[in-house]
Protein backbone atom coordinates (compact mmCIF):
# COMPACT_ATOMS: atom_id res chain seq x y z
CA UNK A 1 0.00 0.00 0.00
CA UNK A 2 1.27 3.48 -0.83
CA UNK A 3 1.26 6.70 1.08
CA UNK A 4 -1.79 7.64 3.13
CA UNK A 5 -2.05 11.35 3.82
CA UNK A 6 -4.03 13.11 6.51
CA UNK A 7 -5.00 16.78 6.22
CA UNK A 8 -4.62 17.67 9.89
CA UNK A 9 -6.40 20.68 11.30
CA UNK A 10 -4.40 22.25 14.12
CA UNK A 11 -6.08 23.13 17.40
CA UNK A 12 -4.23 24.70 20.36
CA UNK A 13 -0.83 23.91 18.84
CA UNK A 14 -1.57 20.21 18.25
CA UNK A 15 -3.26 18.23 15.52
CA UNK A 16 -6.99 18.26 16.36
CA UNK A 17 -8.10 15.09 18.24
CA UNK A 18 -9.87 13.76 15.13
CA UNK A 19 -6.68 14.33 13.08
CA UNK A 20 -4.79 12.08 15.51
CA UNK A 21 -7.47 9.40 15.03
CA UNK A 22 -6.95 9.61 11.27
CA UNK A 23 -3.14 9.59 11.55
CA UNK A 24 -3.23 6.40 13.65
CA UNK A 25 -5.57 4.80 11.09
CA UNK A 26 -3.35 5.95 8.21
CA UNK A 27 -0.37 4.25 9.88
CA UNK A 28 -2.36 0.99 9.86
CA UNK A 29 -3.15 1.33 6.16
CA UNK A 30 0.25 2.43 4.82
CA UNK A 31 2.93 5.07 5.29
CA UNK A 32 1.19 7.86 7.19
CA UNK A 33 1.93 11.46 6.23
CA UNK A 34 0.42 14.40 8.13
CA UNK A 35 -0.15 17.61 6.19
CA UNK A 36 0.17 20.50 8.66
CA UNK A 37 -0.38 24.09 7.56
CA UNK A 38 -0.17 27.23 9.68
CA UNK A 39 1.88 28.93 12.42
CA UNK A 40 1.89 25.96 14.80
CA UNK A 41 2.62 23.34 12.12
CA UNK A 42 6.14 22.48 13.25
CA UNK A 43 5.14 21.81 16.86
CA UNK A 44 2.10 19.84 15.74
CA UNK A 45 4.34 17.66 13.55
CA UNK A 46 6.09 16.09 16.54
CA UNK A 47 2.70 15.13 18.03
CA UNK A 48 1.68 13.64 14.64
CA UNK A 49 4.81 11.47 14.84
CA UNK A 50 3.83 10.18 18.27
CA UNK A 51 0.50 9.03 16.86
CA UNK A 52 1.94 7.15 13.91
CA UNK A 53 2.94 9.62 11.19
CA UNK A 54 6.14 8.54 9.44
CA UNK A 55 6.38 11.91 7.73
CA UNK A 56 4.99 15.39 8.12
CA UNK A 57 4.76 17.95 5.36
CA UNK A 58 4.83 21.34 7.03
CA UNK A 59 4.12 24.84 5.75
CA UNK A 60 4.31 27.16 8.76
CA UNK A 61 3.28 30.42 7.09
CA UNK A 62 0.62 32.41 8.93
CA UNK A 63 -1.44 32.86 5.72
CA UNK A 64 -3.31 29.64 6.57
CA UNK A 65 -4.33 31.03 9.98
CA UNK A 66 -5.28 34.44 8.66
CA UNK A 67 -7.69 33.05 6.08
CA UNK A 68 -10.37 30.40 6.32
CA UNK A 69 -9.44 26.75 5.79
CA UNK A 70 -9.85 26.71 1.95
CA UNK A 71 -6.58 28.69 1.72
CA UNK A 72 -5.03 25.20 1.96
CA UNK A 73 -6.58 24.04 -1.35
CA UNK A 74 -3.86 25.20 -3.81
CA UNK A 75 -1.10 23.80 -1.58
CA UNK A 76 -2.84 20.43 -1.29
CA UNK A 77 -3.57 20.35 -5.02
CA UNK A 78 0.11 21.00 -5.82
CA UNK A 79 1.27 18.29 -3.41
CA UNK A 80 -1.23 15.68 -4.60
CA UNK A 81 -0.47 16.31 -8.28
CA UNK A 82 3.25 16.01 -7.65
CA UNK A 83 3.23 12.93 -5.39
CA UNK A 84 -0.04 11.06 -5.98
CA UNK A 85 -0.66 9.50 -2.54
CA UNK A 86 -2.98 6.48 -2.61
CA UNK A 87 -5.40 8.01 -0.12
CA UNK A 88 -6.02 11.46 1.36
CA UNK A 89 -8.10 11.58 4.53
CA UNK A 90 -10.06 14.50 5.94
CA UNK A 91 -12.20 14.74 9.07
CA UNK A 92 -15.91 15.44 8.66
CA UNK A 93 -15.73 18.98 10.06
CA UNK A 94 -16.97 22.18 8.43
CA UNK A 95 -13.46 23.45 7.76
CA UNK A 96 -12.23 20.18 6.29
CA UNK A 97 -15.38 19.79 4.20
CA UNK A 98 -14.76 23.24 2.74
CA UNK A 99 -11.21 22.21 1.82
CA UNK A 100 -12.02 18.71 0.53
CA UNK A 101 -14.93 19.81 -1.68
CA UNK A 102 -12.83 22.42 -3.49
CA UNK A 103 -9.79 20.14 -3.71
CA UNK A 104 -11.77 17.22 -5.19
CA UNK A 105 -13.17 19.61 -7.79
CA UNK A 106 -9.77 21.09 -8.66
CA UNK A 107 -8.34 17.58 -9.08
CA UNK A 108 -11.57 16.30 -10.72
CA UNK A 109 -11.79 13.46 -8.21
CA UNK A 110 -14.71 11.71 -6.59
CA UNK A 111 -15.04 11.84 -2.83
CA UNK A 112 -16.70 9.71 -0.16
CA UNK A 113 -18.06 11.52 2.90
CA UNK A 114 -19.08 10.46 6.41
CA UNK A 115 -16.94 7.31 6.30
CA UNK A 116 -16.82 5.18 9.44
CA UNK A 117 -14.45 2.49 8.16
CA UNK A 118 -11.69 2.00 5.57
CA UNK A 119 -10.15 -1.31 4.51
CA UNK A 120 -7.29 -1.80 2.05
CA UNK A 121 -8.42 -3.92 -0.90
CA UNK A 122 -5.75 -4.66 -3.51
CA UNK A 123 -4.82 -1.32 -5.06
CA UNK A 124 -7.96 0.35 -3.80
CA UNK A 125 -9.96 0.76 -0.64
CA UNK A 126 -13.31 -0.41 0.67
CA UNK A 127 -14.91 2.58 2.34
CA UNK A 128 -17.74 2.05 4.81
CA UNK A 129 -20.35 4.75 5.17
CA UNK A 130 -23.69 4.60 6.99
CA UNK A 131 -26.85 5.05 4.93
CA UNK A 132 -29.86 5.65 7.10
CA UNK A 133 -30.35 3.91 10.42
CA UNK A 134 -29.74 0.29 9.53
CA UNK A 135 -27.54 0.03 6.44
CA UNK A 136 -23.82 0.41 5.86
CA UNK A 137 -22.81 1.02 2.25
CA UNK A 138 -19.44 -0.33 1.19
CA UNK A 139 -18.12 2.00 -1.53
CA UNK A 140 -15.10 2.38 -3.72
CA UNK A 141 -13.79 5.32 -5.68
CA UNK A 142 -13.12 4.48 -9.31
CA UNK A 143 -10.73 6.03 -11.79
CA UNK A 144 -7.03 6.84 -11.47
CA UNK A 145 -5.33 8.90 -8.80
CA UNK A 146 -5.66 9.77 -5.14
CA UNK A 147 -8.79 8.71 -3.25
CA UNK A 148 -10.31 11.48 -1.14
CA UNK A 149 -12.31 10.34 1.88
CA UNK A 150 -13.93 12.30 4.72
CA UNK A 151 -14.14 10.35 7.97
CA UNK A 152 -16.49 10.86 10.89
CA UNK A 153 -14.91 11.80 14.23
CA UNK A 154 -14.44 8.85 16.63
CA UNK A 155 -14.61 6.28 13.83
CA UNK A 156 -11.02 5.34 14.69
CA UNK A 157 -8.92 5.37 17.85
CA UNK A 158 -5.91 7.65 18.28
CA UNK A 159 -2.95 5.55 19.48
CA UNK A 160 0.13 7.19 20.97
CA UNK A 161 2.96 4.85 20.00
CA UNK A 162 5.62 7.39 20.89
CA UNK A 163 7.24 7.55 17.45
CA UNK A 164 8.88 10.42 15.65
CA UNK A 165 8.39 11.60 12.08
CA UNK A 166 10.56 13.06 9.37
CA UNK A 167 9.60 16.68 8.78
CA UNK A 168 9.65 18.18 5.32
CA UNK A 169 9.19 21.91 4.75
CA UNK A 170 7.03 22.89 1.82
CA UNK A 171 5.99 26.31 0.56
CA UNK A 172 2.69 25.94 -1.24
CA UNK A 173 0.99 28.41 -3.57
CA UNK A 174 -1.93 30.60 -2.46
CA UNK A 175 -4.74 31.84 -4.71
CA UNK A 176 -7.31 34.60 -4.88
CA UNK A 177 -10.51 32.53 -4.77
CA UNK A 178 -9.60 31.06 -1.39
CA UNK A 179 -7.87 34.04 0.25
CA UNK A 180 -10.39 36.75 -0.63
CA UNK A 181 -12.18 36.11 2.67
CA UNK A 182 -11.10 38.17 5.67
CA UNK A 183 -11.73 37.03 9.26
CA UNK A 184 -12.60 40.22 11.14
CA UNK A 185 -13.04 38.70 14.60
CA UNK A 186 -13.63 35.44 16.42
CA UNK A 187 -16.12 35.39 19.30
CA UNK A 188 -16.55 32.58 21.84
CA UNK A 189 -20.11 32.19 23.09
CA UNK A 190 -19.88 29.01 25.11
CA UNK A 191 -17.38 27.31 27.33
CA UNK A 192 -18.21 23.70 28.04
CA UNK A 193 -17.02 22.46 31.43
CA UNK A 194 -15.63 19.06 30.48
CA UNK A 195 -15.18 19.23 26.72
CA UNK A 196 -18.31 17.62 25.29
CA UNK A 197 -16.67 15.33 22.75
CA UNK A 198 -14.40 13.71 25.35
CA UNK A 199 -16.71 13.63 28.36
CA UNK A 200 -17.40 10.23 29.98
CA UNK A 201 -20.94 11.28 30.83
CA UNK A 202 -23.22 13.25 28.54
CA UNK A 203 -26.70 14.50 29.40
CA UNK A 204 -28.52 15.74 26.30
CA UNK A 205 -31.86 17.43 25.83
CA UNK A 206 -34.34 17.82 22.99
CA UNK A 207 -37.68 19.32 22.02
CA UNK A 208 -39.49 17.16 24.57
CA UNK A 209 -38.29 19.53 27.30
CA UNK A 210 -40.82 22.05 26.01
CA UNK A 211 -38.80 25.24 26.21
CA UNK A 212 -35.33 26.68 26.68
CA UNK A 213 -35.82 27.36 30.40
CA UNK A 214 -36.55 23.72 31.15
CA UNK A 215 -33.15 22.89 29.69
CA UNK A 216 -31.80 24.02 33.05
CA UNK A 217 -32.75 20.55 34.35
CA UNK A 218 -30.36 18.96 31.84
CA UNK A 219 -27.60 21.30 32.98
CA UNK A 220 -28.33 20.50 36.64
CA UNK A 221 -28.16 16.75 36.05
CA UNK A 222 -24.96 17.06 34.00
CA UNK A 223 -23.47 19.18 36.77
CA UNK A 224 -24.47 16.69 39.48
CA UNK A 225 -22.91 13.82 37.47
CA UNK A 226 -19.79 15.76 36.47
CA UNK A 227 -20.75 15.36 32.82
CA UNK A 228 -21.22 17.56 29.78
CA UNK A 229 -24.39 19.02 28.26
CA UNK A 230 -25.47 18.08 24.75
CA UNK A 231 -28.43 19.04 22.59
CA UNK A 232 -30.40 17.77 19.62
CA UNK A 233 -30.30 19.65 16.33
CA UNK A 234 -33.94 20.67 16.80
CA UNK A 235 -33.21 22.69 19.93
CA UNK A 236 -30.03 24.20 18.49
CA UNK A 237 -31.99 25.24 15.40
CA UNK A 238 -34.65 26.70 17.69
CA UNK A 239 -31.97 28.79 19.36
CA UNK A 240 -32.32 27.19 22.81
CA UNK A 241 -28.70 26.04 22.87
CA UNK A 242 -25.44 27.03 21.11
CA UNK A 243 -24.21 25.05 18.12
CA UNK A 244 -21.20 23.77 20.08
CA UNK A 245 -23.56 21.51 22.06
CA UNK A 246 -25.21 19.90 19.03
CA UNK A 247 -24.78 16.13 18.91
CA UNK A 248 -25.34 14.25 15.68
CA UNK A 249 -24.40 13.75 12.07
CA UNK A 250 -24.01 17.52 12.00
CA UNK A 251 -22.16 18.66 15.09
CA UNK A 252 -20.30 16.75 17.78
CA UNK A 253 -19.84 12.98 17.87
CA UNK A 254 -19.67 11.54 21.38
CA UNK A 255 -18.77 8.08 22.67
CA UNK A 256 -19.24 8.44 26.43
CA UNK A 257 -19.63 5.68 29.01
CA UNK A 258 -23.13 6.93 29.78
CA UNK A 259 -25.46 8.95 27.54
CA UNK A 260 -28.73 10.23 28.97
CA UNK A 261 -31.18 11.49 26.30
CA UNK A 262 -33.96 13.67 27.75
CA UNK A 263 -36.90 14.45 25.49
CA UNK A 264 -34.96 13.48 22.36
CA UNK A 265 -36.88 11.44 19.81
CA UNK A 266 -33.72 9.98 18.25
CA UNK A 267 -33.77 10.91 14.56
CA UNK A 268 -31.19 9.08 12.45
CA UNK A 269 -29.09 12.19 12.33
CA UNK A 270 -28.94 12.37 16.14
CA UNK A 271 -28.16 8.64 16.53
CA UNK A 272 -25.18 9.04 14.18
CA UNK A 273 -23.54 11.23 16.81
CA UNK A 274 -24.11 9.14 19.95
CA UNK A 275 -24.86 5.51 19.20
CA UNK A 276 -21.28 4.60 20.11
CA UNK A 277 -22.05 5.33 23.80
CA UNK A 278 -21.49 2.32 26.07
CA UNK A 279 -24.74 2.80 27.97
CA UNK A 280 -27.70 4.75 26.60
CA UNK A 281 -30.53 5.89 28.86
CA UNK A 282 -33.55 7.59 27.29
CA UNK A 283 -36.48 9.47 28.80
CA UNK A 284 -39.31 10.26 26.37
CA UNK A 285 -43.09 10.58 26.54
CA UNK A 286 -43.60 8.83 23.21
CA UNK A 287 -43.23 5.04 23.52
CA UNK A 288 -42.67 4.90 19.73
CA UNK A 289 -39.69 7.29 19.83
CA UNK A 290 -36.83 5.75 17.81
CA UNK A 291 -34.36 6.55 20.61
CA UNK A 292 -35.82 3.60 22.58
CA UNK A 293 -34.56 1.15 19.94
CA UNK A 294 -31.00 2.13 20.86
CA UNK A 295 -31.52 2.51 24.61
CA UNK A 296 -30.26 0.11 27.29
CA UNK A 297 -32.82 1.63 29.63
CA UNK A 298 -35.82 3.55 28.36
CA UNK A 299 -38.23 5.40 30.62
CA UNK A 300 -41.54 6.19 28.91
CA UNK A 301 -42.42 9.34 30.79
CA UNK A 302 -42.12 13.09 31.03
CA UNK A 303 -38.52 14.27 31.37
CA UNK A 304 -39.83 17.26 33.33
CA UNK A 305 -41.11 14.85 36.01
CA UNK A 306 -38.26 12.35 35.96
CA UNK A 307 -35.34 14.80 35.86
CA UNK A 308 -35.97 16.61 39.19
CA UNK A 309 -36.33 13.25 40.93
CA UNK A 310 -33.17 11.95 39.28
CA UNK A 311 -31.19 15.07 40.19
CA UNK A 312 -32.25 14.59 43.82
CA UNK A 313 -31.25 10.88 43.70
CA UNK A 314 -27.86 11.69 42.21
CA UNK A 315 -27.19 14.42 44.79
CA UNK A 316 -27.98 11.92 47.56
CA UNK A 317 -25.31 9.70 45.91
CA UNK B 1 -28.31 42.24 -7.30
CA UNK B 2 -28.89 38.99 -9.08
CA UNK B 3 -29.38 36.46 -6.28
CA UNK B 4 -29.39 32.72 -7.04
CA UNK B 5 -30.50 30.05 -4.58
CA UNK B 6 -29.65 26.38 -5.10
CA UNK B 7 -32.49 24.23 -3.76
CA UNK B 8 -33.15 20.51 -3.65
CA UNK B 9 -36.17 18.28 -3.44
CA UNK B 10 -35.79 15.62 -0.74
CA UNK B 11 -37.94 12.90 0.84
CA UNK B 12 -39.94 14.55 3.65
CA UNK B 13 -37.61 14.17 6.65
CA UNK B 14 -40.61 14.13 9.00
CA UNK B 15 -42.16 11.03 7.46
CA UNK B 16 -39.51 9.09 5.65
CA UNK B 17 -37.80 5.93 6.73
CA UNK B 18 -34.80 5.83 4.41
CA UNK B 19 -34.74 2.74 2.25
CA UNK B 20 -32.11 1.71 -0.24
CA UNK B 21 -33.05 -0.20 -3.38
CA UNK B 22 -30.78 -3.26 -3.31
CA UNK B 23 -30.76 -3.39 -7.14
CA UNK B 24 -29.88 0.19 -8.05
CA UNK B 25 -28.30 0.89 -4.64
CA UNK B 26 -29.98 4.28 -4.70
CA UNK B 27 -32.38 5.87 -2.28
CA UNK B 28 -35.94 4.63 -2.86
CA UNK B 29 -37.92 7.70 -3.87
CA UNK B 30 -41.13 5.98 -4.98
CA UNK B 31 -44.07 6.23 -2.63
CA UNK B 32 -42.43 8.85 -0.41
CA UNK B 33 -43.62 12.42 -0.13
CA UNK B 34 -41.07 14.83 -1.54
CA UNK B 35 -40.64 18.33 -0.19
CA UNK B 36 -38.42 21.34 -0.66
CA UNK B 37 -35.42 20.60 1.57
CA UNK B 38 -35.97 22.42 4.90
CA UNK B 39 -32.31 23.52 4.77
CA UNK B 40 -32.88 25.03 1.32
CA UNK B 41 -35.96 26.85 2.67
CA UNK B 42 -33.73 28.48 5.27
CA UNK B 43 -31.19 29.50 2.61
CA UNK B 44 -34.01 30.89 0.46
CA UNK B 45 -35.36 32.82 3.45
CA UNK B 46 -31.94 34.43 3.97
CA UNK B 47 -31.85 35.32 0.26
CA UNK B 48 -35.38 36.76 0.27
CA UNK B 49 -34.59 38.89 3.32
CA UNK B 50 -31.48 40.24 1.60
CA UNK B 51 -33.50 41.02 -1.55
CA UNK B 52 -36.23 42.76 0.50
CA UNK B 53 -33.71 44.96 2.32
CA UNK B 54 -32.02 45.79 -0.96
CA UNK B 55 -35.25 46.43 -2.86
CA UNK B 56 -33.72 46.06 -6.31
CA UNK B 57 -32.71 42.41 -6.34
CA UNK B 58 -34.15 39.37 -8.09
CA UNK B 59 -34.10 35.90 -6.57
CA UNK B 60 -33.83 32.91 -8.92
CA UNK B 61 -34.01 29.34 -7.57
CA UNK B 62 -32.05 26.59 -9.29
CA UNK B 63 -32.64 22.89 -8.75
CA UNK B 64 -31.45 19.66 -10.30
CA UNK B 65 -33.72 16.66 -10.18
CA UNK B 66 -36.43 14.66 -11.91
CA UNK B 67 -39.34 16.47 -13.62
CA UNK B 68 -41.38 16.51 -10.42
CA UNK B 69 -38.66 18.52 -8.66
CA UNK B 70 -40.56 21.42 -10.22
CA UNK B 71 -42.88 21.08 -7.19
CA UNK B 72 -39.99 22.12 -4.94
CA UNK B 73 -39.28 25.07 -7.22
CA UNK B 74 -42.98 26.10 -7.15
CA UNK B 75 -42.87 26.03 -3.37
CA UNK B 76 -39.82 28.32 -3.46
CA UNK B 77 -41.63 30.62 -5.90
CA UNK B 78 -44.64 30.66 -3.57
CA UNK B 79 -42.32 31.76 -0.75
CA UNK B 80 -41.32 34.73 -2.91
CA UNK B 81 -38.57 33.79 -5.38
CA UNK B 82 -39.04 35.55 -8.73
CA UNK B 83 -38.30 32.74 -11.16
CA UNK B 84 -36.76 29.30 -11.32
CA UNK B 85 -34.51 26.97 -13.29
CA UNK B 86 -34.82 23.19 -13.31
CA UNK B 87 -31.99 21.05 -14.58
CA UNK B 88 -33.57 17.77 -15.55
CA UNK B 89 -32.32 14.98 -17.77
CA UNK B 90 -32.60 11.20 -17.48
CA UNK B 91 -28.82 11.03 -17.92
CA UNK B 92 -28.40 12.96 -14.64
CA UNK B 93 -29.88 10.20 -12.46
CA UNK B 94 -27.26 8.73 -10.14
CA UNK B 95 -25.05 11.82 -10.17
CA UNK B 96 -22.52 12.05 -7.36
CA UNK B 97 -21.74 15.34 -5.60
CA UNK B 98 -19.26 16.52 -8.23
CA UNK B 99 -21.62 15.61 -11.09
CA UNK B 100 -24.41 17.55 -9.37
CA UNK B 101 -22.10 20.52 -8.84
CA UNK B 102 -21.03 20.49 -12.50
CA UNK B 103 -24.64 20.66 -13.66
CA UNK B 104 -25.54 23.40 -11.16
CA UNK B 105 -22.44 25.46 -11.96
CA UNK B 106 -23.07 25.20 -15.71
CA UNK B 107 -26.65 26.45 -15.34
CA UNK B 108 -25.62 29.18 -12.88
CA UNK B 109 -22.93 30.32 -15.31
CA UNK B 110 -25.56 30.72 -18.03
CA UNK B 111 -28.06 32.53 -15.79
CA UNK B 112 -25.51 34.91 -14.26
CA UNK B 113 -25.31 36.03 -10.61
CA UNK B 114 -23.86 38.35 -8.01
CA UNK B 115 -24.33 36.05 -5.04
CA UNK B 116 -25.35 32.40 -4.67
CA UNK B 117 -27.13 30.97 -1.62
CA UNK B 118 -27.46 27.33 -0.66
CA UNK B 119 -27.91 25.16 2.42
CA UNK B 120 -24.75 24.06 4.20
CA UNK B 121 -25.83 20.47 3.56
CA UNK B 122 -28.91 18.69 2.28
CA UNK B 123 -31.25 16.95 4.70
CA UNK B 124 -31.07 13.62 2.82
CA UNK B 125 -27.40 13.33 1.86
CA UNK B 126 -25.51 15.34 4.51
CA UNK B 127 -22.33 15.31 2.45
CA UNK B 128 -21.96 19.09 2.43
CA UNK B 129 -19.77 18.87 -0.68
CA UNK B 130 -21.87 20.67 -3.29
CA UNK B 131 -21.44 24.31 -2.06
CA UNK B 132 -17.63 24.25 -2.17
CA UNK B 133 -17.68 22.32 -5.45
CA UNK B 134 -20.00 24.80 -7.19
CA UNK B 135 -17.90 27.74 -5.95
CA UNK B 136 -14.68 26.08 -7.11
CA UNK B 137 -16.12 25.37 -10.58
CA UNK B 138 -17.19 29.01 -10.86
CA UNK B 139 -13.83 30.24 -9.52
CA UNK B 140 -15.38 32.24 -6.67
CA UNK B 141 -14.92 32.15 -2.86
CA UNK B 142 -17.44 30.37 -0.66
CA UNK B 143 -18.42 30.79 2.96
CA UNK B 144 -20.00 27.87 4.81
CA UNK B 145 -22.24 27.85 7.89
CA UNK B 146 -23.30 31.50 7.72
CA UNK B 147 -26.03 32.45 10.22
CA UNK B 148 -26.47 36.14 9.40
CA UNK B 149 -25.25 38.46 6.67
CA UNK B 150 -25.36 41.95 5.21
CA UNK B 151 -24.16 43.23 1.83
CA UNK B 152 -22.89 46.80 1.55
CA UNK B 153 -20.98 48.37 -1.37
CA UNK B 154 -20.41 44.99 -2.96
CA UNK B 155 -18.92 43.43 0.19
CA UNK B 156 -20.63 40.75 2.28
CA UNK B 157 -20.15 40.78 6.05
CA UNK B 158 -21.47 37.72 7.85
CA UNK B 159 -21.31 35.61 10.97
CA UNK B 160 -19.93 32.12 10.43
CA UNK B 161 -20.77 29.55 13.10
CA UNK B 162 -17.81 27.71 14.68
CA UNK B 163 -17.77 25.15 17.49
CA UNK B 164 -17.52 27.61 20.36
CA UNK B 165 -19.17 30.68 18.87
CA UNK B 166 -18.82 32.56 15.61
CA UNK B 167 -16.41 34.41 13.35
CA UNK B 168 -17.22 37.67 11.62
CA UNK B 169 -16.07 37.31 8.02
CA UNK B 170 -15.95 39.65 5.03
CA UNK B 171 -15.71 38.94 1.34
CA UNK B 172 -16.34 40.95 -1.82
CA UNK B 173 -18.99 39.70 -4.28
CA UNK B 174 -19.32 37.54 -6.34
CA UNK B 175 -19.36 34.65 -3.89
CA UNK B 176 -21.36 31.67 -2.64
CA UNK B 177 -22.75 31.50 0.89
CA UNK B 178 -23.95 28.29 2.52
CA UNK B 179 -26.49 29.12 5.23
CA UNK B 180 -26.55 27.34 8.61
CA UNK B 181 -29.69 25.30 9.31
CA UNK B 182 -32.12 26.96 11.69
CA UNK B 183 -30.48 30.38 11.34
CA UNK B 184 -33.55 31.88 9.67
CA UNK B 185 -37.21 31.04 10.18
CA UNK B 186 -38.51 30.12 6.71
CA UNK B 187 -41.77 31.92 5.86
CA UNK B 188 -44.90 29.94 5.12
CA UNK B 189 -46.23 30.67 1.63
CA UNK B 190 -49.42 32.75 1.69
CA UNK B 191 -52.32 31.91 -0.64
CA UNK B 192 -51.46 34.95 -2.74
CA UNK B 193 -47.90 33.68 -3.11
CA UNK B 194 -49.10 30.21 -4.09
CA UNK B 195 -51.39 31.68 -6.77
CA UNK B 196 -48.62 33.98 -8.06
CA UNK B 197 -46.16 31.08 -8.19
CA UNK B 198 -48.27 29.33 -10.83
CA UNK B 199 -47.60 32.15 -13.27
CA UNK B 200 -43.89 32.50 -12.58
CA UNK B 201 -41.42 31.22 -15.13
CA UNK B 202 -39.45 28.01 -14.66
CA UNK B 203 -36.80 27.46 -17.32
CA UNK B 204 -35.76 23.87 -18.04
CA UNK B 205 -32.19 22.83 -18.84
CA UNK B 206 -31.00 19.50 -20.22
CA UNK B 207 -27.42 18.18 -20.32
CA UNK B 208 -27.16 19.36 -23.93
CA UNK B 209 -28.33 22.87 -22.98
CA UNK B 210 -25.50 22.99 -20.45
CA UNK B 211 -22.83 21.66 -22.86
CA UNK B 212 -22.12 18.79 -20.48
CA UNK B 213 -21.16 15.28 -21.54
CA UNK B 214 -22.82 12.27 -19.96
CA UNK B 215 -19.35 11.50 -18.54
CA UNK B 216 -19.46 14.71 -16.50
CA UNK B 217 -22.55 13.86 -14.51
CA UNK B 218 -25.10 11.14 -13.93
CA UNK B 219 -24.27 7.54 -13.17
CA UNK B 220 -21.72 7.38 -16.03
CA UNK B 221 -19.70 10.19 -14.48
CA UNK B 222 -19.98 9.08 -10.86
CA UNK B 223 -16.71 8.03 -9.28
CA UNK B 224 -18.28 6.68 -6.11
CA UNK B 225 -19.50 3.14 -6.65
CA UNK B 226 -21.47 1.16 -4.06
CA UNK B 227 -20.07 -2.37 -3.86
CA UNK B 228 -22.46 -3.85 -1.32
CA UNK B 229 -24.90 -2.98 1.42
CA UNK B 230 -24.48 -4.46 4.89
CA UNK B 231 -26.89 -4.42 7.82
CA UNK B 232 -25.80 -2.35 10.80
CA UNK B 233 -25.09 -4.36 13.93
CA UNK B 234 -28.11 -3.74 16.12
CA UNK B 235 -27.60 -2.86 19.74
CA UNK B 236 -28.96 -5.44 22.14
CA UNK B 237 -32.55 -4.67 22.97
CA UNK B 238 -32.78 -2.79 26.24
CA UNK B 239 -35.41 -2.50 28.94
CA UNK B 240 -38.20 -0.06 28.16
CA UNK B 241 -40.57 0.72 31.04
CA UNK B 242 -43.43 3.09 31.74
CA UNK B 243 -42.63 5.69 34.40
CA UNK B 244 -44.81 4.88 37.38
CA UNK B 245 -42.98 7.24 39.66
CA UNK B 246 -39.97 4.93 39.81
CA UNK B 247 -38.28 6.01 36.56
CA UNK B 248 -35.67 8.13 38.30
CA UNK B 249 -34.90 5.35 40.78
CA UNK B 250 -34.39 2.86 37.94
CA UNK B 251 -31.98 5.21 36.20
CA UNK B 252 -30.08 5.81 39.45
CA UNK B 253 -29.83 2.05 39.94
CA UNK B 254 -28.31 1.59 36.48
CA UNK B 255 -25.90 4.49 37.13
CA UNK B 256 -24.79 2.72 40.34
CA UNK B 257 -24.26 -0.54 38.42
CA UNK B 258 -22.10 1.36 35.95
CA UNK B 259 -20.06 2.89 38.75
CA UNK B 260 -21.17 6.44 37.95
CA UNK B 261 -22.85 6.89 41.33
Amino acid sequence: MGAVWVYSEIYAGRPAPVALELISKAAELGEATAILLGRDAAGAASVAGEYGAARAIVDARADYDEHLAPAAVPTLAALVRERQPALLLFATTYDSRDVASRLATRLDRGVVTNATGIEADGDGFRILTPWGANTIAVCELTGPGTRIVLVRPKAFTAVNSGGACAVEQFAGPLDAATTAIRVVETVEETTQGPLLSDSKIVVAGGRGLGNADNFGLVEELADALGGAVGASRAVVDAGWRPYGEQIGQTGVTVKPDVYIACGISGAIQHLAGMKGAKTIIAINKDPEAPIFRSADLGIVGDALTVLPQLIAEVRRG
Amino acid sequence: MRILVCVKQVPDPNTVVYQIDPGTKRLVRDGVTNVLDPGAEVALEAALQLAERDGESTVTVVAMGPEDAEDAIRRALAMGAHDGALITDDALAGSDALGTAKALAAAIGQIGFDIIFCATESTDGYSGMVPGMVAELLGIPHLSFIRSLEVRDGVLTGQRVIALGYQTVQCPLPLLVAIASGSHEARYPALKGIMAAKRKKVEEYTLADLDLDPDDAGEAGARERVLELLPVEERQAGVIVEDNGDGAARIAELLRQRGVL
